[in-house]
């Protein structure tokens, strides 16, 4: 079982438009992102919303972007890494909190 | 234009990082490099000079990597002011060249947004253009060129191609007359970062088609490499291979430099009258310059490993692995490879540090770096575990073997827990995001990595150089003077600086089972940890004693202290500053004294205490 207990947003809840929080999501995950946020845990990320928000973006993160995930670590299935659009990007399931994806059904 | 060829143009390199940027440096510049500080950081600065095919002069920056001029780290904050031309000490570039893998090029056209709000001339790299061809990637250069604004040269700067068209266009560009537009660049909030992606992608649609055989390698190697078990199996196992070379490649040339410096000092003993300047350059020069080198070769090699993983892209790999696993002690990924470094010696370790982008994460790195066990205090423990540990086999395992890797699970384990504790108390509050590119997998290039290779290898010695040096001449002054009475009995240290201030700090660590020939050479052991081994010789006067073998020296402190007083020396070495230079490293990379004072004082109080208790609870066990 992937363990969402310990995960700031609790249980990988989808969104009306079928859309889940990349901090759930697990390998093979695939879709596109629908929107890009960092601020349900403004004190969970070391800098500020804004700051953690605009890294993000700066790399690569923004709407409409593909995404899938390839691999995650082995302890608490963190951090994952990912294929964005070309390139592969590895972050933390924390800040990966507020970056919403639209799944395609596998 | 002679007034040209007398005043060498200024490049500027700015680009993302992996993007052989670095390596396009070398192809350019050769072996016509060197390296610095920028006045006020420690951030490198390397500089190259280059004669284009007409016969002028240009040099070139190569800028630390960054994904935005927004700079978070004080390398990216270097590039911005050098780009921006507000950097102390430094006269603004003509030309930047934006260097590009031409295989991954959307997050290098937002930087390239950026750069041309600044408004200088540039010229754009597409480099590893080999690559993109072979995948099948198409790019519409002259259309680019016209959306840009900008020229666009494709190279390969592992084969040195394109080369000579890049530094024609750069050339072209200053001939022109191209000067630089107002800057108009502010830091972009996220608003704008996503107008400059919807850009950026606008560009890519327009101007690139995706490759037709895009790279599936990458993909398959990580299923290996980042696979949750077996990537951590095969990171350790590579780890564990490493530190086998570091000990046993290093060997032979270990031997030499001791040999070498050796023989020199007798031949400095046997030309020069006896008197001080013949112990001045037999025991301060020689062994000083000798007890600093005799780690190049280990740090030689241990570089040669880490940049040859990192050019071949598996370093962030690592941090990943190991990100969550250091991250329950509250240190970042990135402080993996300084505190890798460190096993070897902690300053090169202290000094690439500078990778970690937050100055708290930074910090608390390099407190935590001179606990891994380096190099200099294996004399130490050879010397110790031959003295007191029986060379006995516990369950098929050499006994002193286990002592030996018990020493360095003690400083691993208790870099951990300082960590822990620094962020946990003094601290609190998240880690910095981890965000990180994994880049594609390349074969790495021979000769950048021995060109690299050698660069680490300058720097630091000329870095250590110029600190130990002095320090070392200090230490030999406290040792030898005031020098010994007529008629004195005693080993001349005794009646030295160093000695009075053993004998005075005698008392104060006798209740660790001290006595005071190790006190008196604890001073002298600030130069380096391993000169202890020589200083014990000296006060146990064993005369001539050879450091490294240390035979006779080993005999004889097994004769005068007891098993706890050895094992609580031991116990000192794994956790006391007995490194100078290192304070003096930490004193430079962070700008001030507040963070040598807290190392050295924390350092010291958990040596004493874990001296304290092993010497107790030894005398107690042995005593009952």
């Amino acid at each position: 079982m992937h363990d969402m207990l310990a995960e700031p947003a609790g249980a990988a809840a989808a969104q009306a438009d079928g859309s889940v929080r990349l901090s759930a999501a697990r390998p093979g995950d695939r879709g596109v992102i629908v929107s890009v946020g960092a601020d349900t845990h403004p004190d969970a990320h070391g800098v500020d919303s804004d700051e953690l928000l605009r890294r993000l973006l700066e790399f690569g993160f923004v709407e409409g972007a593909l995404i899938e995930v390839l691999h995650e670590g082995a302890i608490r299935h963190d951090p994952i890494a990912v294929k964005l659009d070309d390139m592969r990007v590895a972050l933390r399931r924390r800040d990966a909190e507020d970056v919403w994806v639209r799944l395609e059904s596998r | 234009m002679s007034d040209a060829t007398l005043t060498p143009a200024r490049v500027a390199l700015v680009g993302n990082p992996n993007t052989g940027k670095t390596a396009l440096f070398n192809a350019l510049t050769g072996s016509r490099q060197k390296v610095a500080n920028y006045a006020g950081v420690t951030v490198e600065r390397k500089e190259g000079h280059v004669t284009t095919a007409s016969g002028r002069s240009l040099s070139i920056l190569d800028l630390p990597g960054t994904y935005s001029l927004r700079a978070r780290s004080p390398d990216e904050a270097v590039t911005r002011d050098a780009v921006l031309g507000r950097l102390a000490g430094e006269v603004e570039p003509d030309v930047v060249v934006a260097v590009a893998d031409a295989t991954n090029l959307r997050l290098v056209l937002r930087l390239i947004l950026e750069l041309r709000a600044v408004g200088r001339p540039m010229v754009l790299a597409l480099n590893m253009y080999d690559i993109a061809q072979r995948q099948g990637l198409r790019i519409d250069l002259e259309g680019l060129q016209r959306e840009l604004g900008c020229p666009i040269v494709t190279t390969v700067a592992t084969r040195k191609r394109g080369i000579d068209e890049l530094t024609a266009q750069v050339e072209a560009l200053i001939a022109s007359g191209a000067v630089s537009t107002e800057n108009v660049w502010h830091e972009p909030g996220a608003a704008e970062i996503r107008g400059a992606h919807r850009e950026a992608q606008r560009l890519l649609k327009a101007y690139v088609r995706p490759p037709e055989r895009p790279d599936t390698i990458t993909g398959k190697v990580d299923a290996v490499l980042l696979h949750p078990v077996a990537g951590l199996a095969i990171l350790f196992s590579l780890l564990f291979l490493m530190f086998q070379a570091v000990f046993t490649w290093a060997a032979p040339a270990m031997d030499a430099i001791n040999a070498l410096a050796e023989w020199l000092g007798v031949v400095v003993n046997q030309n020069l009258p006896e008197g001080l300047l013949r112990s001045f350059i037999a025991e301060g020069v020689i062994a000083g310059v000798g007890s600093v080198l005799v780690f190049l070769p280990q740090i030689l090699v241990l570089f040669f490993f880490i940049i040859l993983l990192e050019d071949f892209g598996y370093m962030a790999r690592a941090a990943f692995l190991m990100d969550r696993i250091m991250g329950g002690a509250g240190l970042h990924g990135r402080a993996f490879i300084p505190l890798l470094s460190s096993f070897a010696c902690a300053i090169p370790g202290i000094m690439s540090t500078r990778v970690i982008d937050n100055k708290r994460d930074r910090i608390a790195t390099i407190l935590v770096a001179p606990l891994m066990t380096c190099s200099a205090r294996i004399p130490v423990y050879t010397l110790i575990i031959g003295a007191f540990i029986p060379d006995t086999k516990v369950w098929g395992l050499s006994l002193q073997g286990l002592v030996m890797f018990g020493l360095y699970a003690a400083g691993i384990i208790s870099a951990l827990a300082v960590s822990f504790v620094t962020r946990r108390v003094f601290w609190r509050g998240a880690v910095e995001p981890f965000l990180m590119e994994l880049p594609t997998y390349k074969l790495p290039s021979l000769e950048n990595v021995a060109r690299n290779v050698l660069l680490r290898a300058q720097i630091f010695i000329s870095r250590a150089g110029r600190i130990i040096f002095p320090l070392m001449i200090v230490v030999w002054f406290l040792s030898t003077f005031p020098g010994p009475p007529a008629g004195a009995t005693g080993p001349a240290i005794d009646y030295s600086l160093a000695g009075r201030l053993g004998h005075l700090l005698a008392p104060l660590l006798a209740p660790i089972g001290f006595n005071w020939q190790m006190t008196v050479a604890l001073i002298p052991g600030f130069a380096a940890r391993e000169v202890a081994v020589a200083a014990l010789g000296t006060v146990y006067a064993i005369g001539e004693a050879d450091s490294a073998a240390g035979g006779a020296l080993s005999a004889q402190l097994a004769h005068n202290w007891s098993l706890a007083t050895g094992l609580s020396f031991l116990a000192w070495y794994v956790f006391a500053p007995q490194c100078a230079s290192t304070l003096a490293v930490v004193k430079r990379e962070t700008n001030s004294w507040t963070w040598p004072t807290v190392m050295f004082l924390y350092m010291t109080a958990l040596a004493y205490l874990a001296s304290f208790t092993v010497y107790h609870v030894a005398v107690s066990m042995a005593g009952g």
